[in-house]
């Protein structure tokens, strides 16, 4: 393992409002001063690890336990039935879209905030936050308020015939809601900390606007705006309370992957319903293996 | 009124940097499309009732013990996630186990996971013939349908806000502040307290905010494990279902609204301890 | 300016060709059905049968009956709100009301279809642990202390109002119709839940798979259902002296069905319910069938129970929803002292 792990990833990170890092730098080795005794190691450790197992990794081993409780077969069989395929493509659908507008949002919004000073920043951050803290139940609700048929907009809607609520651009909007801080809140401490200095030298020396983007920010920024992609994508797909209210929970039509989940569960359909599940904790696998590949990535820079 | 002061450059420095102008407006109107309006649309629906109304609504028994069982139970799982939370990440960053990488990665499953799976995972584990329930049943504790229950839910959800705070400070910090305090004597307690207590505590407390933040508004989880006995174990969340069940739009927006407010002022309380943090970084 | 007018143009060319299509003799047809919870079991069977006897009369038209479940408050307020169902097949009437004081069902929807517009019924039965350990034979014994009901929340399940109003009704009938007993008797039975889960499926996994409480006061159907599906050996079904007769009612969404076209498709939809072969499955399905005939048939599968309607003893849903759940109401009274 290089010692030089000094990327500006992890450095950046720090003491920002994020709900969520990569913690991508090998771990550093301490000198004999610089630690505690071993029965106080093995003492933390093991506090560290009962809790988490008690609090999160029971959690989700019971969820494959169920899901697996019949065999493979029940496993698989639940995730090939139409509905579950069909929820599966629309949480993938909402997910994609969600995942690219945030992205989109994310660089725009960090580069604005990041680069530039002006007054009211620290509010403009405190709005992107705000979707963190609001209840999903408000957030779908929010949105029944403005295109529902006794909505603000629902004239205009009925004129020209457009469905928001109960249809997809309903569960995007509900989606997007949610998501929206994932990205800009994982770009902004980071570009931040980078600076302006290589984008100032990159326009002196005659480079467009856009190619000081693509050329030497969005390099500085790619681990981040990666980590920041996951995260969008596991809160987009495994979105439940704001999704539910603008669903309308139409088989095959509307449901998405949690809400189908809690279809099966009322089916008393616990197999099917826990093997859906079991599918998006998944997901957190995948982020380990981008995190590891982003280690391997770092460490291979730095040799 | 907000757009306005945002998007006057007053007091910028002059940067060479091109794009400070469409970028802001463009993150302006999302930020209002997605954001603003639709809350805004809680005050709208909220104004279609007096603010006698409004008061008796938000100031009802009911609606009271509702706010108090979100907002108590919140602070204390955000209590619960600060302390357990700041043990795990420093297991993480200084120390080596096995499986260190996996430990590392299912920090995020909370994420992940939709709030419902949670909350009926949760409540199949501490239910009284669940895995950890039962073992509990015998000693007289019990967890699912009690506050008690609650409190595992918000404190699931909240975990990786504390650990993703305030691992990336921890993994910052310098080695060799730790060991100057050493050499110049200090004991291990005391270079801890001293020195990576101060460096650390900006992150923690925006950890602490973020997951209690998020607990308030907490619904999917939380329902499958509550008990949602009125006055006992009813979120106010679920209060707000309740009043659009009985088709009292105006009436949940008043819960929101208040809710939602808090929720500002807690965020705003978070980024000025990050101005702090900025500050205190700067300075050192 | 242009933009949207070319976007109404192309709009009004595809109601043209979709009402082309309509005409031809094949058509696409698509009928949205807003239900809740526990009939999802029935009606996928049901719209089966329907759209097998649809195409005996339409050859060649391929019908697609779509179904949304949830709670029936929940799924009133989306339709409220704009889902576009076609028909609605929810728990109590007060919640079709709520639809037809918006304007999307006109006002005289429960004397549209016979029976108040209820195909099927159902009453409130008690499911029990197996060999009924408590004894638990009536409605008093779910009164006694040390007794634990679960029972879901009647703010957020339709279905649990049905309970409370059985619960209600036996104690009224009991005392000579005294208010005040029967709100001490209704109070000492939920002083008696542990637990108020948000929908009767919530409830009955609580029952079922928590382990908690000794009775489930639940739906006929979702009593039988749920010994079907998560275990004969292990519980009784109980049925009180008296209880209430659960009339879940269907309605066609005029609204809905004009926009849309699909009145002829909707009503003979909600018409087949009443038909032998859709009383013949809602007995499968264990709701009681109106059908005097298939309800003789099935005679044995239904326990004989003395019921009384919501008109009878509470004047009808639109009363008994503003006397007892109502903000302030009954079931608040009981637990705020």
């Amino acid at each position: 393992m290089s010692s030089t792990s000094h990327s500006a990833l992890p450095q950046a990170l720090a003491s920002e409002g994020l709900p969520a890092h990569v913690e991508v730098r090998p771990l550093r080795h301490p000198g004999p001063t610089n630690t505690e005794p071993k029965a106080v190691r093995i003492a933390i450790i093991t506090l560290a690890l009962a809790f988490l197992a008690l609090c999160i990794a029971l959690p989700v081993v019971s969820v494959f336990y169920e899901a697996f409780k019949r065999g493979w077969l029940a496993y698989v069989t639940a995730l090939a039935e139409p509905d579950a395929l069909s929820a599966i493509r629309l949480t993938l659908l909402v997910a994609a879209i969600s995942v690219i507008a945030n992205v989109t949002f994310g660089l725009i919004a960090a580069w604005a905030i990041a680069k530039f000073e002006f007054p009211g920043r620290s509010l403009l951050i405190t709005l992107i936050d705000l979707p963190f803290s609001v209840s999903p139940v408000v957030a779908g609700l929010v949105y029944v308020l403005l295109f529902g048929s006794q909505g603000l907009f629902a004239a205009y809607l009925q004129a020209w015939d457009i469905k928001i609520i109960f249809a997809l651009p309903g569960i995007v909007l509900a989606t997007l809601f949610v998501t929206f801080p994932f990205v800009a809140r994982e770009l902004i401490p980071l570009m931040q900390e980078q600076g302006t200095a290589e984008e100032e030298a990159a326009v002196s020396l005659g480079a467009s606007g856009l190619s000081t983007f693509f050329r030497v920010t969005l390099p500085n920024v790619k681990w981040a705006l990666l980590y920041g992609v996951l995260l969008c994508n596991a809160r987009a797909m495994g979105e439940f309370g704001a999704v539910s209210v603008v669903s309308g929970h139409v088989r095959g039509l509307t449901n998405t992957m949690p809400l189908h989940i809690e279809i099966l569960y009322n089916e008393y359909q616990f197999v099917a319903s826990f093997a859906v599940a079991s599918l998006l904790a998944l997901l957190a696998l995948v982020t380990l293996v981008a995190k590891t590949l982003l280690e391997a990535r770092l460490a291979e820079d730095a040799s | 009124m907000i757009t306005e002061t945002l998007s006057l450059p007053v007091g910028r420095q002059r940067s060479v940097i091109p794009g400070f102008g469409i970028t802001l407006g463009l993150t302006l109107t999302w930020l209002s499309v997605i954001v603003l309006l639709p809350l805004s649309a809680l005050f709208i629906k909220t104004s279609e009732i007096s603010l006698e109304r409004f008061i008796a609504i938000v100031t009802s028994t009911r609606t009271l013990h509702a706010l108090q069982v979100s907002f108590g139970l919140s602070l204390a799982a955000a209590v619960l996630n600060l302390i357990f939370g700041t043990i795990v990440v420093w297991a993480l960053v200084r120390y080596d186990f096995p499986f260190r990488r996996v430990v590392d990665a299912i920090i995020d499953i909370p994420f992940a996971l939709p709030t419902a799976v949670a909350g009926i995972a949760l409540t199949s584990l501490y239910a009284e013939n669940g895995w950890v329930g039962s073992l509990l049943a015998p000693l007289g504790i019990k967890v699912a349908f009690t506050q008690l229950g609650i409190l595992v839910a918000l404190i699931f959800i909240g975990l990786p806000f504390v650990v993703r705070t305030v691992q990336p400070v921890l993994a910052d910090l310098d080695a060799e502040l730790e060991e100057a305090a050493a050499s110049l004597g200090a004991s291990r307690w005391e270079t801890i307290r001293r020195v990576v207590l101060p460096a650390i505590l900006p992150a923690l407390l925006t950890g602490f905010a973020l997951a209690f933040a998020r607990a308030v508004g907490e619904y999917g989880s939380v329902i499958f494990i509550a008990g949602n006995l009125p006055g006992q174990t009813e979120i106010a969340p679920l209060l707000i279902v309740i009043r659009l069940e009985e088709f009292r739009y105006a009436d949940a927006t008043a819960i929101a609204c208040v809710m939602l407010l808090a929720s500002f002022t807690l965020l705003l309380l978070i980024n000025r301890l990050q101005r702090w943090s900025e500050m205190r970084g700067t300075g050192a | 300016m242009s933009a949207p007018l070319f976007l109404k143009r192309l709009a009004g060319a595809a109601a043209v060709s979709l009402a082309f299509a309509a005409q031809a003799a094949a058509a696409d047809l698509t009928l949205l059905n807003v239900s809740y919870d526990p009939t999802r079991e029935f009606y996928t069977e049901f719209n089966k049968a329907f759209a097998a006897d649809w195409a005996k009369s339409h050859a060649g038209d391929t019908l697609t009956v779509r179904q949304s479940h949830g709670g029936s408050g929940k799924q009133a307020r989306s339709v409220i709100d704009g889902l576009e169902a076609d028909v609605v097949t929810l728990a109590l009437a007060y919640d079709i009301d709520e639809i037809s004081d918006r304007g999307l069902i006109a006002p005289d929807w429960q004397k549209r279809l016979p029976d108040n517009a209820s195909p099927y019924t159902s009453t409130i039965v008690f499911l029990v642990r197996k060999g009924n350990p408590k004894g638990i034979k009536d409605w008093d014994d779910l009164a006694k202390s040390g007794i634990k009901v679960v029972t879901p929340n009647p703010k957020t399940s339709g279905g649990a109002r049905w309970n409370f109003l059985a619960a209600w009704g036996y104690a009224l009938k009991k005392n000579g119709g005294d208010e005040a007993k029967a709100k001490e008797f209704v109070k000492a039975i939920y002083k008696n839940a542990p637990v108020l889960d948000t929908g009767a499926r919530g409830s009955t996994v609580t029952f079922v798979e928590r382990g908690i409480g000794d009775v489930l006061i639940a739906w006929e159907n979702e009593a039988y259902l749920a010994v079907n599906e998560l275990g004969p050996d292990k519980f009784d079904i109980v049925t009180p002296s008296i209880s209430i007769l659960a009339e879940p009612p269907v309605a066609v969404v005029d609204k809905v069905v004009d926009k849309r076209g699909t009145r002829a498709l909707a009503e003979a939809y909600l018409k087949y319910l009443y038909t032998p072969a859709g009383q013949e499955l809602s007995a499968k399905h264990y709701y009681r069938p109106r059908n005097e005939a298939i309800a003789a048939k099935y005679k044995d599968k239904f326990a004989d129970v003395q019921l009384f309607t919501i008109d009878q003893a509470f004047g009808g849903w639109r009363k008994a929803q503003k006397t007892f759940f109502a903000d302030g109401g009954v079931f608040d009274q009981i637990y705020s002292n």
